[in-house]
């Protein structure tokens, strides 16, 4: 059965239509002009229990939008919504017990105080008893590897050491349905590592169901086999991150490093040249008669050394978005 | 249900202590702010020995009065319901309504401070001392007139902030809600009467400071009827009810700021 089912999905938005300068404000004060948006049109998937999905796509694409529909936050404008079991829209306790929401921008913590402080509120609300709050605690934090953190004042931790915290927060009541919207935002390359593992660990050992977006397609990459790519509200794409990376390069591209330089003529007979820099050439072949190119290139050519890569998602992604 | 807001006002109380200066500024603009009531109402008295039918220290009651509200102002609905305004712009009203709990509670309850304490034992001195040198003894009754009256000025003005900072969910910035509210709260430290005929009006029916004030120290020097604590307490609850409906509708149109 799946977890979350979505038909048929729209939310548009009035947004005021205002043109800068002075007599645009006093024009706009005057005859408020509106226009309705489509932030997210028409869009169909369903996710199944356990599952990693990664949500991609620029700014404004409608990513964020639609998770706040799927917990609740805001409502439809069309369209059909179920997650667990429940119409996210009726906000029902049962319902909200199981999800959590946690957005990388914005943060639930309390300010001056220690996030155990926070913490312990979570666990009154939730109804968790205290040795229940301190259990899940103490285990929430060693998989977070936070410590001394959760003594010192929210306003005093670096910002890995606040979201870290805030993942706890959001996942004392142990949701088996995560929505994280940018969940490592502005973290240094450490703490975005440790956050992908902790993600993975909680997916592995609770089977819940995870929705992600993330500007770093590392995140992605990392933690989601399935993506959903959104891009001006519509679903342009729904399946494996593998099959997107094929659809949109059916080229690998070669590097190869030569003993000496070779006629770039001869090189592109086998692919295209993207770089060439004397004993360095980057080719782009496409992945049907990769290894036969391959081969006679090995033969033809005095290769020292070659490395096959996929191009860099951000760069595919980019390139169709843009 | 208790132990949540419990917990609530230990963590929020906690807050609060990090900034130990704050005690000294509360209590500083409190002292001004009563002494400044008193040389007003003393300056009315100079002329004459009543004002709108009240003498010195029976409006003495009604400053009183006003100190008391002003105290639950500050240590509970100012704390809450001027961050309504903000948590609608900020868009951090998203991790209210996530939690399974009741919204309007979480917004109403979530914080208080403790500057208001001071209030709250200046606000009852000077209804003692109001009543004492009137030789008003009063009986069991009128505490429970007093305290039904008093009861319904605070959910009056709860429901009343309550329902304008929910506004802001259509109009994100609602000019400062909570000054206009206070100020026009000010109007309640004299009596009712003490004001000409249409001003009389507007505060009883279009913003009603009348209930706020008047009618409970009515009830306490034993002039007002039960008619009167009835109509504040049964104006008060329908406003409640509203404003528990109005918040449930505006929800639906929540767009939750962007993030």
């Amino acid at each position: 059965m799946s977890k979350i089912e979505v038909r048929a999905l729209s939310k548009s938005y009035r947004v005021a239509a205002k043109k800068p300068g002075i007599a645009g404000t006093v024009n706009h004060f005057i005859y408020r002009r509106t226009k309705e948006v489509l932030a997210v049109d028409n869009i169909n998937f369903k996710i199944a229990k356990g599952e990693m999905v990664g949500f991609i796509g620029s700014n404004g694409a409608g990513k964020t939008t639609t998770l706040k529909m799927l917990c609740g936050l805001i409502h439809p404008s069309g369209g059909y919504l179920r997650v667990a079991g429940f119409s996210p829209l009726t906000r029902d306790k049962k319902f909200l017990r199981q999800i959590t929401f946690v957005m990388g921008q914005k943060q639930q913590l309390i300010w001056d105080l220690p996030p155990l402080d926070s913490i312990k509120v979570n666990a009154a609300i939730y109804g968790l008893s205290e040795k229940e709050c301190s259990n899940r605690t103490y285990e929430l934090a060693s998989m977070l590897d936070l410590g001394d953190e959760l003594y010192r004042p929210v306003r005093k931790l670096s910002l890995g050491e606040r979201m870290k915290a805030e993942l706890l927060a959001a996942l004392l009541h142990r949701p088996s349905i995560l929505f994280l919207d940018e969940p490592t935002l502005g973290l240094d390359i450490n703490a975005q590592v440790r956050v992908r593992q902790f993600l993975s660990n909680y997916n592995r050992k609770y089977g819940a169901t995870i929705i992600l977006t993330s500007h770093y397609m590392a995140d992605i990459t990392s933690l989601c086999r399935r993506v959903l790519l959104i891009d001006k509200g519509r679903l342009l794409f729904d399946g494996l991150l593998q099959d997107l990376i094929q659809k949109l390069s059916p080229s690998r591209s070669v590097i190869i490093e030569l003993n000496s330089p070779q006629p770039i003529e001869q090189l592109s007979e086998y692919g295209e040249v993207v770089e060439y820099d004397k004993n360095f050439v980057r080719l782009l072949i496409p992945r049907n008669d990769l290894t036969s190119k391959i081969s006679s290139l090995l033969i033809k050519f005095p290769i020292k050394d070659l490395e096959i890569t996929d191009p860099p998602i951000e760069q595919l992604i980019g390139r169709l978005l843009s | 249900m208790l132990n949540i807001i419990y917990t609530f006002w230990i963590t929020s109380i906690a807050s609060e202590l990090e900034y130990r200066l704050n005690v000294i500024v509360e209590i500083i603009s409190l002292i001004g702010n009563i002494a400044g009531t008193i040389f007003t109402l003393f300056l009315f008295y100079q002329q004459g020995s009543n004002v709108g039918g009240w003498d010195f220290y029976s409006s003495l009651i009604i400053v009183g009065i006003y100190t008391l509200l002003e105290a639950l102002t500050i240590s509970i609905l100012h704390p809450n319901l001027s961050q309504i305004v903000k948590h609608i712009q900020d868009g951090t009203l998203d991790y209210v309504l996530l939690k399974p709990i009741n919204s309007q509670l979480w917004l109403s309850l979530r914080k208080i401070s403790p500057w208001g304490m001071p209030s709250f034992i200046a606000g009852v001195i000077l209804i003692f001392v109001g009543l004492s040198k009137n030789n008003i003894i009063i009986g069991n009754l009128e505490i429970i007139y007093a305290i039904t009256a008093i009861c319904s000025s605070f959910i009056l003005l709860y429901s009343i902030w309550f329902i304008l900072a929910t506004t802001s969910i259509w109009f994100v910035k609602v000019w400062n809600i909570n000054e206009v509210l206070r100020s026009t709260l000010v109007a309640g430290r004299y009596p009712l009467t003490a004001y000409p005929p249409s001003l009389r009006t507007i505060f009883t029916f279009v913003f009603p400071i009348a209930f706020l004030t008047t009618v409970p120290a009515q009830a306490l020097i034993g002039t007002s009827g039960h008619q009167n604590i009835l109509l504040s307490l049964v104006f008060s609850i329908s406003l409640f009810i509203i404003s528990i409906l109005f918040w449930k509708y505006a929800l639906r149109f929540y767009t939750s700021a962007s993030s």
